[in-house]
């Protein structure tokens, strides 16, 4: 899966990396606050956004060209507003969108693949995102994998099943449908599966971090720095 | 001496009506391994999931001198070490190393000790290797040592292994015997696999439809219920070999 080459790039050792998740992701509201209030033709502020975005992602030794093309998956959403704009007249709105959008992609691309995941929930939690929404997270991304093998295997199933004329259209969305309850419900007997698992090792309804997360000077340093760099370039 | 655990008239109904298990005594102890044998559907994991509470029927259920009652839910899960039969639920935590320390930091060890018990246990497992893996990077019988070390962490005095060779090929099996036969724990496997029982169990016992019907040696009862691990009884195969003539 897509996200698997994600989560290995969170696991490496630069600079970048070793900085407390909560320091990055108040540059990266900071940033996405500065770029959404950039006129779309600002280029200056824009190229200096994208520098540093590019100068991140060589700090912590990502591959540039891998980041920039995943970061694409956003573009046949903003492209069509983008191009429903431009048809409305509106040219500078409709590159401003794209050209956002894209950035925007980009930074986010950039805070995950040098966090890893149960870090970077920690540090929403810590900025205050209810514990709720933080576990829901976790445990979404640990057993997407699992549900997305079981849809997998069931998709196998029907494929079997269809015979070399292959089923009408009515019939692959018929089996479709039922395959999405199946999935649902195995879904649910899981949760109750992990609850009782939890149980078993004394869960009382609370998480304890193991590695409680750190603020440091460094971590003050990079974000004063750069959240004053992407001020200044959205200022000026 | 006391049993660890002591069960008796344990009666347990779904509410679906289904009766599920039927007036259950049973005793384990110290150092003893017990194999559960039965069909699917005859009360086996039910009864294992009374023995730390997870599910509560009527009747007496008793771990190493505590009865399983609410107050007492937290120590007895400390008690008895349970491996389920699906690894994936097991091991929900985004890394080994943190899911392996899941139990002892709900026993309220600080963070370092929790790390300490967990890298101990991921040594004992033989896993120590994937301390910072994920789990869905693991096949699966690096899954199971990884939730059997999630249950060592926790020094259990019972361990409560369902069906622990769903899913393993031949090697994983054998590895799981050797590494279960050195545990010191007292030790119930519930299982189908009559080989694997017969390597690590000296006692077994047998479930029809809720109900403990049979305590005996593993040979005793596989032989008594023609638990074999064969599909076919020999009158199946001599019928076979004639039509096939």
């Amino acid at each position: 899966m897509h996200h698997v080459l994600v989560d290995q790039w969170s696991q490496g050792s630069s600079p970048l990396h070793a900085r407390d998740p909560r320091a990055k992701l108040l540059v990266l509201v900071t940033f996405l606050v500065a770029l959404a209030t950039t006129a779309g033709n600002a280029f200056p502020t824009l190229a200096v956004d994208a520098a540093l975005l590019a100068a991140g992602a060589l700090i912590a030794g990502l591959p540039l060209g891998r980041l920039l093309l995943r970061a694409m998956a956003i573009l046949p959403f903003s492209v069509t507003f983008g191009i429903i704009s431009w048809l409305a007249g509106e040219h500078l709105r409709a590159i401003a969108l794209v050209e956002k959008s894209y950035l925007s992609t980009v930074a986010v691309l950039l805070l995950v693949g040098t966090t890893p995941l149960p870090r970077l929930l920690s540090g929403l939690e810590a900025l205050g995102t209810p514990r709720l929404l933080v576990l829901l997270a976790q445990f979404l991304y640990r057993y997407l994998f699992v549900i997305s093998e079981q849809a997998q295997h069931l998709r196998l199933a029907a494929a079997c099943r269809e015979g070399s004329s292959g089923a009408h259209r009515h019939g692959k969305f018929r089996a479709a449908a039922g395959a999405l309850a199946v999935l649902f419900a195995r879904s649910y007997y899981r949760a109750e599966g992990i609850h009782q698992a939890m149980l078993a090792r004394a869960f009382t309804g609370r998480f304890s971090p193991l590695n409680p997360l750190r603020f440091g000077p460094a971590d003050g340093f990079f974000t004063a720095v750069i959240g004053a760099m992407l001020i200044l370039a959205r200022i000026q | 001496m006391t049993p660890l655990i002591e069960v008796r008239d344990l009666r347990f109904q779904y509410e679906d009506g289904t009766q599920a298990l039927d007036g259950i005594n049973f005793t384990l102890h110290a150092g003893e391994t017990v194999a559960l044998f039965g069909a699917n559907g005859s009360g086996k994991t039910t009864f294992v999931l009374q023995l730390n509470g997870i599910l509560q029927g009527q009747g007496s259920v008793t771990v190493c001198g505590l009865p399983v009652t609410k107050d007492n839910l937290a120590t007895v899960r400390s008690k008895i070490g349970m491996v389920f039969q699906d690894s994936d639920e097991q091991l929900f935590m985004p890394t080994v190393l943190e899911d392996v320390a899941f139990g002892p930091l709900n026993q309220g060890l600080t963070s370092q000790q929790a790390i300490e018990k967990a890298i101990a246990a991921l040594k004992q497992a033989r896993m120590e290797h994937a301390a910072n893996k994920a789990p869905y990077h693991l096949s699966a019988g690096e899954k199971r040592k990884v939730a059997l070390a999630g249950v060592l962490a926790m020094d259990p005095e019972i361990l409560v292994l369902d069906e622990p060779t769903t899913f393993l090929d031949p090697p994983a099996q054998r590895n799981l015997v050797h590494l279960l036969s050195e545990l010191p724990q007292a030790k119930l496997i519930v299982t189908h696999n009559t080989r694997f029982a017969g390597a690590l169990a000296q006692r077994a016992v047998f479930f029809e439809r809720g109900k403990l019907v049979a305590d005996g040696t593993v040979q005793e009862i596989v032989q008594r219920f023609d638990w074999t691990y064969s599909a076919l009884a020999p009158e199946d195969l001599r019928y076979l070999a004639q039509r096939r003539l």
